[in-house]
């Protein structure tokens, strides 16, 4: 196995430039810093394009828009109808069933700044322990939420979900959930690699299972061109989704529901192996593709 | 062929192990998490929920912490419960001492809440049961001393419903009257504008969640002139007229004269022939 690279994408860098080996980071951090903004610019400049959080938010005082796991989470803990609430969830939930449910962890949710930060940190430091628990882990948690919440007829979960929490200090006034902030960006650095976002956190869980299907995928099309630089396993934070498309024989999609669909590997990729496209790509034109390159 | 079982075998053994410590470890933390939520479910004695919440589970079970109802308050009473406020984190709450309710008529808050967590079926105001405010410290409360305030009776804004006046005896003077403020629960909205006014460094009326506040007549009581009034006539059975075992001759009369002995003269009433009165005026001292 090669060695994973402490400065993924250098290859990538230096024949693209830089811009074009970060464009997708940058597009991400705009689009999750723009978001943060349109919530801010209410209390901050009085101009109203979104009110409320992301639990849920009124856009232009008319499109309601809800988190799906925090309404099903209410779901369990004995919800009585809310057309309101309810369509807000559904619109939200069926784009990111489109376009990939973990794009809510890679765009939107501002604590991926935070992991992303630890992990950069960990590659700069050469930090190489890491407690190892298992990715499942999330997903008993997931299913925890909803076991508690029915039981108790509260959203327990979100006496504590850090991920909502910062969301809502951010935008509401920072209390001290900070602490929540600086426990992940530990937890991300010193103990555990990818520990919150990729192990524990729940909401990424659910994010994960709404995103199984979903049409935008990652494609390593231009697999047979990879030359093992192992730059996109270092620089992913579900590495294990990367194998059965790079090194597999079948479909060259990333079809995890764990993809983010971050698309750092495109931008560190110096062979342009990878692709963002539809899952419906004409596999039979791929796999010529490759015989002309084989 | 037998290196393949052990193979197979061992991945099993190994998804196995995965799922039995994701299982494990979420049971010890929902474990945790659960006994945590406990203490959530009762607010402290400070904090008031907006209007429209009916039962805090019910509003726990429902309300998804988006803060909208925060964003429309017009005069910013309401706030989110950050980390560390005691309130369940990230719901809606406000401290009357602070910012009171203003009681808007349209009642924005609950207009703009997505999930029904403040019930939309309130359209009046005055139905609101945020809380419940109590003349918690009677040695305090300077009308308790005989002196006038009612400030908080007149920034009510069910004045003379939720806060009436009632006049008491003023032992110190003797002659004055203590101007009481007395609230009623039957009115209370828990506005909280009595307990932003009063006027002593730390209140001497408070918005108490309603719970706290109230008291509860056993179910089984029943009070006897209301169901009178009910019923338009008294539910007792009238007494049989009572037959009391005594000596032949003797007579027993209830709240009278008592026991009456066959023989005795009457009791004479007073010890002077006629009455007191003109017993002194005789001049027979």
């Amino acid at each position: 196995m090669a060695v994973v690279r402490n400065k993924p994408g250098q290859d990538a860098i230096e024949k693209n430039g830089w811009l074009s080996a970060h464009k997708w980071l940058l597009l991400r951090r705009f689009s999750q810093l723009g978001i943060l903004f349109l919530f801010l610019a209410g209390p901050l400049f009085d101009v109203w394009i979104v009110k409320g959080n992301m639990s849920s938010s009124l856009v232009l005082d008319t499109l309601s828009l809800s988190d799906p796991f925090v309404f099903l989470q209410s779901v369990f803990a004995g919800y009585h109808f809310e057309w309101s609430v309810v369509s807000g969830a559904l619109v939200v939930g069926l784009f990111y069933f489109i376009v990939g449910g973990r794009v809510y962890c890679s765009w939107v949710c501002p604590i991926n700044i935070v992991t992303d930060i630890a992990s950069g940190l960990r590659r700069i430091l050469k930090i190489k322990i890491s407690l190892h628990f298992s990715r499942t882990t999330r997903y008993g948690f997931l299913v925890m939420s909803f076991i508690l919440a029915s039981i108790t007829g509260m959203l327990v979960w979100e006496l504590l979900n850090p991920v909502t929490m910062i969301q809502r200090e951010l935008i509401f006034g920072m209390g001290m959930s900070w602490v929540f902030i600086l426990a992940i960006f530990i937890l991300d650095t010193f103990i555990s690699r990818r520990g919150w976002c990729g192990h524990l956190c729940p909401m990424g869980a659910f994010y994960s299972a709404l995103g199984r299907f979903s049409l935008l995928r990652i494609n390593a099309n231009n697999r047979s061109a990879c030359n093992d630089c192992m730059d996109c396993y270092a620089i992913c934070p579900e590495p294990q989704v990367i194998k059965p498309a790079l090194k597999g024989n079948d479909s060259p999609l990333i079809n995890s529901g764990n993809c983010t669909n971050c698309a750092r590997c495109i931008d560190v990729c110096a062979k342009d192996v990878f692709t963002i496209k539809h899952r419906f790509i004409d596999f039979k034109t791929i796999t010529s593709q490759e015989e002309v390159h084989l | 062929m037998n290196n393949i079982t052990s193979q197979t075998k061992q991945s099993r053994r190994r998804f196995l192990e995965n799922i039995s410590g994701a299982a494990g470890s979420a049971v010890l933390f929902g474990m945790g998490l659960g006994l945590y939520s406990q203490s959530s479910k009762s607010m402290p004695a400070n904090a008031v929920r907006p209007p429209g919440v009916n039962n805090e589970v019910d509003f726990l079970s429902t309300c998804v912490r988006c803060g909208l109802c925060v964003r429309d308050c017009p005069y910013d009473t309401l706030k989110l419960s950050k980390l560390g406020d005691g309130v369940a984190l990230g719901s809606p709450y406000f401290n009357a001492r602070d910012v009171p309710c203003e009681m808007c008529e349209d009642i924005p808050c609950v207009r703009a809440c997505p999930t029904g967590a403040l019930d939309s079926s309130l359209k009046n105001i005055n139905d609101a049961r945020m809380g419940l405010a109590v003349l918690i410290d009677q040695e305090a409360c300077i009308a308790f001393q005989g002196l006038r305030c009612e400030v908080c009776y007149n920034v009510c804004p069910v004045r003379d419903k939720a806060i009436s006046i009632d006049y008491m005896h003023n032992k110190r003077t003797g002659k004055h009257a203590l101007f009481i403020p007395v609230v009623h629960s039957s009115d209370c909205t828990g506005c909280g504008k009595c307990e932003h006014a009063c006027i002593l460094d730390e209140a001497a009326i408070r918005v108490l969640p309603t719970k706290l506040a109230k008291g509860e007549l056993g179910k089984h009581y029943r009070l006897g002139w209301d169901e009178k009034r009910k019923a338009g006539n008294s539910l007792v059975t009238p007494d049989v007229q009572h037959q009391y075992n005594l000596p032949q001759g003797t007579r027993y009369e209830h709240e009278g004269e008592g026991l009456i002995q066959p023989n005795s003269t009457p009791q004479q009433k007073t010890p002077f022939e006629k009455s007191a009165l003109e017993h002194l005026n005789s001049g027979e001292l």
